[in-house]
C-alpha cells in the first residue's frame, strides 16, 4: 500500500491500514517521549492524539500531507507533548530531533476546536442518565435499528422506542446547546 | 406530556426524516414548501442537520479510539512495536534490588550447610571495590548455573525433604512482620514471579512463603516458614488508620544493603505517582533495596510502605498508603480458613525517643531475598 491508500484507510478506520501506519511510526515517537521525560503510556497517548490529528485531517478531504506520515506525525507527536510538559510546569531542555520536522500549526488548532466538540458532545451524553444515554447511543452512534433496540431495551415495539428516542435527542440538543 | 412538547417531538422527527432522505418525493415537496414560510421550521433543519452531524462525528472519532487502542495492545502483545518491553526513563522505578552478591540458605531442615563459595562472596561484597564487583559478578554467574542444578536438587528434597542445598538469590527488598506469628508484608514487584523466598535480620535468615497477593495494590504478605522462627510476642507498631499530613516528619527502616539503614524525612505531597489516591509523595532517601519499608511517624505508626520513585532528575519517593495495607490485609484474612490473623492498628510506641522506637522497630523489620 502507497501512503496515499494508508490515509484513505485512516480515513475509513481500516484497520489493516492503521495498523500499517502504527507500526511505521510508533517506535520513534515513543523514543523521543521516553527519552524526554515521558513514560511508555504517555508515548501511547500522545502517539494516539496524533493519530486522531491526521484522521480529522484526512477526514476533512485533506490528503495533501507534503511528507510521509511518519514525518508528520513526528512533528504532532513532538507539538503535543512540548504542550503537555509545559502545561505542567515540568522543565525541560531543549532536545535533538532524530527526524525532520513539518509545520502543523493549522491541524493543531483545528484538533483542538474538534477536541472541545467532542469533549462537550461526551459530557452532555453523560449528563444524560439512562436509559437516554444507552438508546441514544445505540441508534446513533453502533446505528442499531428501531426494532433491535426496542428488543434489546424493553419497548413493546419499534414506535414506543422511537417516540422515546426523540425525547431523549430533544433532552441531548438542549443540555448540549446549554452548555 | 403536553401539546407542544409532543409537537416538537414530531416536528424533528419530521426534519430528521427529511435531513436523511428517507421521506417519499411528495411529502418532500410538501416539506420543503413548508419549510420556505416557516422561517422557525426552516432554523431547526439547519440546526439539526449540523448536530446529527455532531453527532456522528463523535461515534466515528470514539469508534476510530477504540480501533487504535485494539491496535496498540495487538502490536504491543505481538512484539512489533516495542511498547511493553521499553521502559520509560521518568516512569516510577522500584526499589529492589537485582541482588550482586548471593546468599546461602539451607532450603530444608538442617539451616546450616553453607558452600564453602558463598560464603567468600558474602566477604567480597562487603569490601564493595570495583575490581572485587567484576569478580563477584563471575562468580555469582557460576553460583547461578550451579544453582540451576540445585534448583533441580531442591525439587527432589521437596520429594524426600532430607538433604540440604543452597539457594543463589537474585533480588530483595524490605519487608515487615504485619503479625508477630511470620505474616510480613511487602511489594508485590518485591516478589514477582519469585521462585524461592527468604526474610532475613542480621544473621538470621528464614524461609518463607507468598501468601497472599494484592497486584492492583503492589502489595504481597509473606508467610514465614521455617520452624526455626519463632514469634515475637507482640508487633511495636500499628498500621495507621488515619491519613498523613503534610509536612509531617517521618522516617524508615529499609535493606538498600544487607544491614538495616535508618532513614527520614518528610510527607511531601498527599498523592503518588501521576495524582495517585492510594500513595503519597515522601521527601526521603531511598534507595533500591527499600521497596517493602515501613513509613513511620513520630508515633511509631506506619502511615506507609515504600514502593518506589521516580527516575526523572526530582528523584521523588512513593509510599503506598497504611489503609490500603489495611485493605489488604482484611482481604488476606477473609481468604484465610482456619488461622486468625492480627491487625495491628495499636502502636507502643508514643512518647518515646527516636532510638529507642528504632530499637524496637528494627527487629520486625526483614531484609526479603527472592530467587
Amino acid at each position: 500500500m502507497d501512503e496515499k491508500q494508508l490515509l484513505h484507510g485512516l480515513a475509513t478506520n481500516d484497520r489493516k491500514s492503521i495498523e500499517a501506519i502504527y507500526q511505521g511510526s510508533y517506535n520513534s515517537i515513543q523514543s523521543l517521549i521516553v527519552n524526554n521525560q515521558g513514560s511508555v503510556d504517555d508515548a501511547r497517548d500522545i502517539f494516539q492524539e496524533a493519530l486522531i490529528v491526521l484522521y480529522e485531517k484526512v477526514r476533512q478531504g485533506d490528503f495533501e500531507l507534503n511528507c510521509q506520515i511518519r514525518t508528520y506525525l513526528y512533528s504532532v507527536s513532538r507539538r503535543l507533548w512540548l504542550k503537555r510538559l509545559q502545561k505542567q510546569k515540568r522543565l525541560y531542555a531543549e532536545w535533538e530531533d532524530a527526524d525532520e520536522l513539518v509545520s502543523v500549526d493549522t491541524d493543531l488548532d483545528r484538533h483542538e476546536q474538534e477536541d472541545a466538540d467532542y469533549e462537550r458532545m461526551e459530557r452532555s451524553i453523560q449528563q444524560l442518565g439512562e436509559p437516554c444515554k444507552s438508546l441514544l447511543e445505540a441508534y446513533y452512534l453502533r446505528k442499531q435499528n428501531m426494532a433491535s433496540i426496542a428488543a434489546e431495551f424493553g419497548y413493546t415495539n419499534a414506535d414506543n422506542a422511537k417516540n422515546q428516542k426523540y425525547k431523549c435527542l430533544m433532552r441531548l440538543r438542549k443540555i448540549f446547546f446549554n452548555e | 406530556m403536553n401539546e407542544t412538547n409532543m409537537g416538537d417531538l414530531n416536528i424533528l422527527e419530521t426534519v430528521e426524516r427529511y435531513i436523511r432522505g428517507e421521506m417519499n418525493p411528495d411529502e418532500r415537496a410538501h416539506f420543503e414548501h413548508y419549510r420556505k414560510n416557516h422561517p422557525e421550521v426552516d432554523q431547526l433543519v439547519v440546526e439539526h442537520t449540523l448536530f446529527l452531524q455532531k453527532l456522528n462525528r463523535f461515534g466515528e472519532w470514539k469508534k476510530f479510539r477504540q480501533t487504535l487502542q485494539a491496535v496498540h495492545t495487538d502490536l504491543a502483545e505481538s512484539g512489533k512495536i516495542e511498547a511493553t518491553r521499553l521502559a520509560g526513563r521518568a516512569k516510577r522505578v522500584y526499589l529492589w534490588n537485582r541482588y550482586k552478591r548471593t546468599g546461602a540458605i539451607a532450603a530444608s531442615i538442617a539451616g546450616i550447610t553453607t558452600l564453602g563459595i558463598s560464603a567468600l562472596v558474602f566477604f567480597l561484597s562487603s569490601k564493595g571495590a570495583g575490581s572485587q564487583f567484576e569478580e563477584l559478578n563471575r562468580k555469582y554467574h557460576w553460583l547461578a548455573t550451579r544453582s540451576q542444578q540445585q534448583g533441580n536438587e531442591i525439587d527432589a528434597i521437596k520429594k524426600n525433604s532430607n538433604a540440604a542445598a543452597t539457594v543463589s538469590y537474585t533480588k530483595g527488598g524490605t519487608g515487615f512482620l504485619v503479625d508477630p506469628k511470620g505474616y510480613l508484608v511487602t511489594n508485590r514487584h518485591v516478589i514477582n514471579q519469585a521462585k524461592q523466598v527468604a526474610v532475613q535480620r542480621g544473621d538470621q535468615e528464614y524461609t518463607a512463603e507468598v501468601a497472599y497477593i494484592d497486584t492492583e495494590r503492589d502489595l504481597a504478605i509473606l508467610r514465614i516458614t521455617d520452624q526455626r522462627f519463632k514469634s515475637s510476642g507482640y508487633l511495636p507498631y500499628g498500621l495507621s488508620k488515619k491519613s498523613a499530613s503534610l509536612g509531617e516528619p517521618l522516617f524508615t527502616l529499609g535493606y538498600p544493603r544487607d544491614e538495616v539503614v535508618y532513614g527520614q524525612g518528610y510527607l511531601s505531597a498527599r498523592t503518588g505517582y501521576e495524582g495517585d489516591t492510594m500513595s503519597y509523595q515522601v521527601e526521603i532517601a531511598a534507595n533500591q533495596g527499600n521497596s517493602g519499608s515501613p513509613l513511620l511517624n513520630r508515633n511509631g505508626e506506619v502511615i506507609g510502605i515504600l514502593n518506589g520513585r521516580q527516575s526523572d532528575q526530582q528523584g521523588f519517593v512513593f509510599a503506598i498508603r497504611s489503609q490500603e495495607i489495611l485493605a489488604t490485609l482484611q482481604a488476606f484474612r477473609k481468604s484465610l480458613k482456619q488461622e486468625r490473623i492480627y491487625l495491628p492498628t495499636q502502636s507502643r510506641l508514643f512518647g518515646m525517643e527516636r532510638t529507642q522506637q528504632v530499637k524496637r522497630i528494627q527487629d520486625f523489620v526483614y531484609l526479603i531475598k527472592v530467587n
